[in-house]
């Protein structure tokens, strides 16, 4: 009961500071918006392409902005550990009873407040272009949980980095450097079957594309739940690992204070 | 209340603990006195479960601060160098997440957070975001933050470096006055040596991670060659040699000098000495103008016993532990 008690308040903690940033807000809400009607006007006549199923590119293409933006947004969330740890926040958490997990967990749940509104945004965006979701209410809502999902795993694996790493410019580095290759090595931009077969086989392995397949099965008609529940198992089990990783970190980081 | 025995901690190849031993009875101010980088922010954080000594133990409110931290987190208040304040939340703010943390709730909490920003100072700022706080500001509500669970101990690690001279006595008060009024019991690092001076009953003089000397400040300074007694003597009257006869049988008292109409002496406690030596004059009717005791300060005990003068080993010692 403390842990949970204790993870609401970091949560509020970080909701706080964000509501503190009007700008950075307005950035993050906006993001999404900027990426689904930029990749839908650059992209719009991929659907020409022989062997492009369907003949709406942004309806194929937004399940996969949901998702870039929760994986991007979630991939700068150990910044703010990085400014705790520099303003010896974090060492005076570490000497209360908090246990180190909810220390992660609170950040994560900010985090998933965010990620939630921005799905939002993306989905109110989408409608707002004509896109439909055939498979309802349900289906979105699956999407966004997908999203949630994404975004816990790698809001967890950047705090781990920032804990382990210590430096702006380290985690700065190191996000930049797995965002973009782990987002195109995906079906977000391009179907399956299109893809270069290496491609293809990267990305049956990555956590991102898993995310991506699953939240386009949800809002299709006709959705295959068995498939979704699996990669959602799947990216359960991968947030799971990383919020063990980044609990784990924080005995990397005392180890050398 | 807090016990390290033989503590050993490295970086890479720089010994920051070397075997640091000290006691601290309850309800004490405890002084860890030495230059930067002597270990003392090391020591702190071994002690307050932040860091894993390599060697050693400790034992802190009665718990072993590795096998049983979460109980020394409990007892604990920590105040560290550097400020742990969040400037994005207010001051109430933060110390209500910091009462939270340590498992207060609701109305207790409510009322605890009002009294501490209430006792700081802090009532009229508690809204406003800490951002724009002063430094002294910022220290009490870290302060504030570490005393809002009432733990049974509080480390106070350097707390009034990089303040303003007024607000540096301030703390002190209050520093004093936690101890009187609330039992607490307090171990206070700094390199201030006028800081341990005034407010440790007893202090440690820790110098390459390990303790050079140990007793109250009194005790520090009397081991030494002692208070340096002047007395000046009014002019016109002969003396004839009866100064020294007059301080011959006084005890306690040694290298007596008379240079002109200057006498001066050396006693292990000088204050004690003012009253006989004045008694011993009067009695061989010579008159004294004027009397100064000087007493040696920490300084001169630090010089003994680090055998280097504390501004060198300021200048010397590699911060390793104070850096990031």
């Amino acid at each position: 009961m403390t842990a949970v008690s204790d993870t609401w308040a970091l949560t509020v903690r970080d909701l706080l500071r964000l509501l503190r940033q009007p700008w950075f807000i307005a950035i993050v809400l906006v993001q999404p918006v900027i990426w689904l009607l930029l990749f839908g006007a650059l992209f719009e006549r991929v659907v020409d392409i022989p062997g492009f199923e369907g003949g709406d590119y942004k309806q194929y293409l937004v399940p996969g902005v949901l998702v870039m933006t929760a994986f991007f947004s979630s991939g700068w969330n150990g910044m703010t550990t990085i400014e705790d740890l520099d303003r010896g926040v974090t060492d005076r958490f570490l000497v209360t009873p908090v246990g180190r997990l909810p220390l992660i967990l609170g950040r994560v749940g900010q985090n998933l407040v965010q990620v939630v509104l921005q799905s939002f945004v993306v989905v109110a965006m989408a409608l707002a272009i004509g896109v439909s979701f055939d498979g309802g209410v349900l289906g979105v809502a699956v999407l966004v949980l997908i999203g949630g999902l994404i975004g816990t795993a790698f809001a967890a694996l950047s705090n781990a980095l920032a804990l382990v790493a210590r430096q702006e410019e380290s985690l700065i580095g190191a996000v930049t450097f797995l965002q973009l290759p782990l987002m195109f090595l995906s079906t977000a931009f391009m179907q399956p079957a299109l893809l270069p077969g290496w491609i293809a086989t990267v990305a049956r392995y990555n956590p991102v594309d898993w995310a991506i397949v699953a939240g386009r099965e949800a809002v299709s008609a006709g959705t295959d739940w068995a498939s979704v529940a699996g990669r959602c198992g799947l990216l359960a089990a991968f947030a799971a690992v990383c919020l063990v990783l980044a609990t784990k970190a924080f005995g990397a980081y005392q180890a050398q204070v | 209340m807090i016990e390290a025995a033989d503590l050993r901690k490295t970086y890479g190849d720089v010994a920051a603990l070397a075997g640091l031993t000290f006691a601290v009875p309850a309800g004490t101010i405890f002084g860890l006195l030495g230059p930067n980088g002597a270990g003392k922010s090391t020591a702190v954080k071994v002690l307050t479960t932040l860091a894993r000594a390599d060697g050693g133990q400790a034992r802190v409110a009665g718990f072993d601060v590795t096998r049983d931290a979460a109980a020394v987190r409990r007892s604990i208040g920590v105040v560290a160098q550097r400020s742990g304040v969040d400037v994005d939340l207010t001051g109430r703010e933060n110390v209500a997440l910091q009462g939270r943390l340590q498992g207060l709730r609701g109305r207790g909490l409510r009322a605890r957070v009002d009294e501490l920003l209430h006792h700081f100072g802090l009532s009229d700022a508690a809204g406003r975001v800490a951002r724009g706080y002063s430094g002294g500001m910022q220290r009490r509500l870290d302060i504030a933050m570490g005393l809002v669970h009432r733990p049974q101990v509080l480390f106070l690690d350097e707390p009034t470096t990089g303040l303003d001279p007024e607000v540096r006595a301030a703390m002190w008060t209050e520093i004093a006055r936690l101890r009187e009024a609330e039992g607490l019991t307090i171990l206070l690092t700094t390199h201030y040596l006028e800081e341990a001076d005034q407010l440790a009953s007893n202090l440690a003089i820790v110098d390459r991670g390990r303790v050079v000397a140990e007793g109250t400040p009194e005790a520090l300074k009397a081991g030494l060659q002692g208070d340096a007694l002047h007395v000046e003597l009014e002019p016109g009257v002969a003396l004839n040699g009866n100064v020294h006869a007059a301080l011959s049988h006084l005890t306690g008292l040694h290298e007596v000098v008379l240079d002109g109409r200057s006498l001066r002496a050396r006693s292990a406690d000088g204050a004690r000495a003012v009253p006989a030596v004045l008694a011993a004059l009067d009695a061989h009717a010579i008159p004294v103008a004027s009397v100064t005791v000087a007493r040696p300060s920490l300084d001169d005990v630090y010089l003994r016993f680090a055998g280097r003068s504390f501004a060198a080993a300021e200048a010397t010692t590699a911060p390793k532990e104070e850096v990031r």
